[in-house]
């Protein structure tokens, strides 16, 4: 089964420790964000599908088999068509910025490839073409982070393989090459495969998420999906959210507000976020979010939006419960969910079906993608 | 009879000696250094203890194993049979043999602390850019490993200059094949020839100090640029 379109890995295999089994499908579309606690396996998986590490199993992107181990194939490491961005930079200490940028693509050859990333528009937009003559030495842990993507990119890859490429830098770092890595998931075509422990980098950058917990793949799917599933250990966590996709509809420039549309209603935040048709990437607490049966009509809140229950998950003897909503009167829309007491969830009896409506209390826009244009000619 | 050739001659056959013995060395020793310092075979460290033997050995033991490997009746004088020699001990061939054993450690020891102070990282990083094995070896590994040839290349230029006990088992002392500048000055102290030992020891003195000041210098220059923080922080 060769699945074009598609990562397909599956690979098994002894850590040193415990068992790694990992099988996920996920599109060759779009950031897939491999999450786990540390020490869960996810690095491990990134780095057998560079080919860095080598595991049993089989391994295909977008229709290459990179790997099968029935039929004793394994493609080395600079046969496949990866970029790989360490936790560390680790640029070519004897090469200036430039030559490191290039290393990959000097060898990377046939320059025809009709997708091929430019050196000019790709050094623009990650901010470096002032950085081409110096040292790696002479550069800031985020300006070396930025030539490091660069490097993989240039090298003409058909994915890009991501770990934690934040994770070694500190938090305004961190806030800085942020924008950079949303800028690369809106304007290129490239898939990438990002490994992170960190919720909220999620929460920012992934389409698709692969979760992982001591070897196992504990469930893969689109981000919001999972994030809204009782099953995953995402919904009970303390910082639970949902993340939509939103268009702007609307600005009110008296209010300052943005109107926007989601799956199954319409959603105001605050400020002005953008030109009408534009998407953001809306992220909703759990902890902001309540529920009543009737439309409440003397409230402050801006945001309230029909829903039906679709499950009701207690953690624990603790006074508080998930409630998973699906938005829409007819529950046809995108799922969110509320964190509220288990009294609530008597006194309303918000089970499973319940006609409902979601009090949104603050909506935060999760991207922040400024407006770098960057074209893949 | 002490004319400009008595010193010219030990002086330019050492300078021979020590270029030569250095070239080979770099050739071979840098492929067992590569090894030793990326090899997970657990009986590395046996050829490992075999390339630092002369580091310890007195070396007239093994000049007296070189001479008999050399002389007629072992591989050398079999070697040298095939163009009609009738052995390779006593002879400049026979001096760069034993000199390359005799300094190999010192040039496999640098070049392989400077491979494995690359680290995997950059090899790494290297082979996910598309960079074949041998393609990251020449174009990352030696690079960066540049302090580490450096060091290797003196130092073994440099012991092959001094060396004495080996060569006064395996060379002897014939004027422009074997007589080099260590025998050439324990030949002149002998036959109290004070004044030519003066000017040959005092030559060595300037020569060596010359030799470790330059090293210093230029492998302070070479890391500036070897060690950028990204290899400090474990990349």
């Amino acid at each position: 089964m060769i699945n074009s379109g598609a990562i397909d890995v599956s690979l098994a295999g002894d850590l040193g420790g415990f068992a790694l089994n990992a099988a996920f499908t996920v599109p060759a579309l779009g950031v897939t964000a491999l999450f786990g606690p540390s020490g869960c396996g996810k690095t491990s998986v990134l780095r057998c599908m560079a080919g860095l590490q080598r595991l049993d199993g089989r391994l295909s992107v977008d229709g290459d088999i990179w790997q099968d181990s029935d039929a004793g194939a394994f493609r080395p490491p600079h046969q496949r068509a990866v970029g790989y961005v360490f936790q560390e930079a680790s640029l070519f200490a004897h090469l200036n910025v430039r030559s490191n940028l290039l290393f990959g693509a000097r060898r990377s050859g046939r320059s025809g490839t009709l997708n091929r990333i430019q050196f000019e528009p790709l050094t623009r937009m990650l901010n470096i073409t002032h950085l081409l003559d110096r040292d790696p030495a002479a550069l800031s842990g985020g300006e070396r982070q930025r030539v490091a993507i660069g490097r993989a990119l240039l090298s003409n890859p058909k994915i890009l393989l991501m770990d934690e490429p934040l994770s070694a830098l500190d938090q305004s770092t961190k806030n800085e090459l942020l924008p950079y890595l949303e800028a690369l998931h809106e304007e290129l075509a490239i898939p990438v495969v990002y490994v992170s422990h960190d919720m909220r980098e999620v929460e920012r950058l992934a389409d698709t998420l692969v979760l992982m917990d001591r070897g196992q793949v504990t469930g893969s799917g689109p981000l919001a999906e999972l994030q809204a599933n009782p099953a995953l250990p995402l919904l009970g966590a303390p910082d639970a959210a949902v993340t939509l996709d939103g268009t702007i509809e609307d600005i009110d420039n008296a209010y300052g507000l943005t109107l926007f549309s989601i799956s199954g209603g319409r959603i105001i935040a605050a400020g002005h976020q953008g030109a009408p048709g534009e998407h953001r990437r809306l992220r909703i607490a759990a902890s902001d979010v309540s529920f009543t049966r009737s439309k409440p009509v003397d409230t402050s809140i801006l945001n309230i939006v029909p829903a039906v229950v679709i499950s009701v998950t207690v953690h624990g003897p603790g006074p508080q419960a998930d409630v998973v909503a699906a938005l829409g009167e007819d529950g046809s829309g995108a799922r969110i969910v509320g964190r509220v007491t288990r009294r609530s969830v008597d006194h309303l009896s918000l089970g499973e079906g319940a006609q409902v409506f979601a009090q949104i209390k603050g909506v935060a826009i999760a991207s922040s993608t400024g407006s770098t244009r960057f074209s893949t000619a | 009879m002490s004319g400009m050739a008595d010193l010219s001659a030990p002086v330019l056959l050492t300078l021979q000696l020590a270029t030569l013995t250095t070239i080979v060395l770099l050739i071979v020793g840098t492929p067992i250094a590569w090894w030793l310092a990326r090899s997970k075979a657990r009986w590395k460290e046996v050829v490992a203890a075999l390339v630092a033997m002369p580091l310890v050995l007195p070396p007239t033991v093994l000049g007296f194993y070189l001479l008999l490997l050399l002389g007629p009746g072992g591989p050398g004088g079999w070697f040298a049979s095939l163009y009609g020699a009738r052995t390779l001990a006593f002879t400049f061939t026979g001096l760069v043999i034993g000199s390359v054993i005799y300094s190999l450690p010192f040039v496999v020891q640098p070049i392989r602390n400077a491979f494995e102070a690359i680290g995997e990282r950059p090899l790494e990083a290297a082979a996910t850019l598309r960079a074949s094995p041998m393609d990251i070896f020449w174009s990352v590994a030696v690079p960066l490993a540049r302090p580490g040839f450096l060091t290797g290349a003196v130092l073994g230029f440099a012991h092959t200059v001094g060396e004495f006990g080996v060569i006064l088992m395996i060379g002897g002392n014939i004027p422009g094949q074997t007589r080099v500048l260590s025998v050439a000055i324990y030949d002149f102290v002998e036959t109290q020839q004070w004044t030519n030992a003066h000017i040959l020891a005092a030559g060595m003195m300037l020569f060596a100090f010359s030799v470790i000041l330059a090293v210093m210098m230029l492998e302070k220059r070479l890391t500036r640029f070897g060690h950028s923080p990204d290899r400090r922080a474990g990349a």
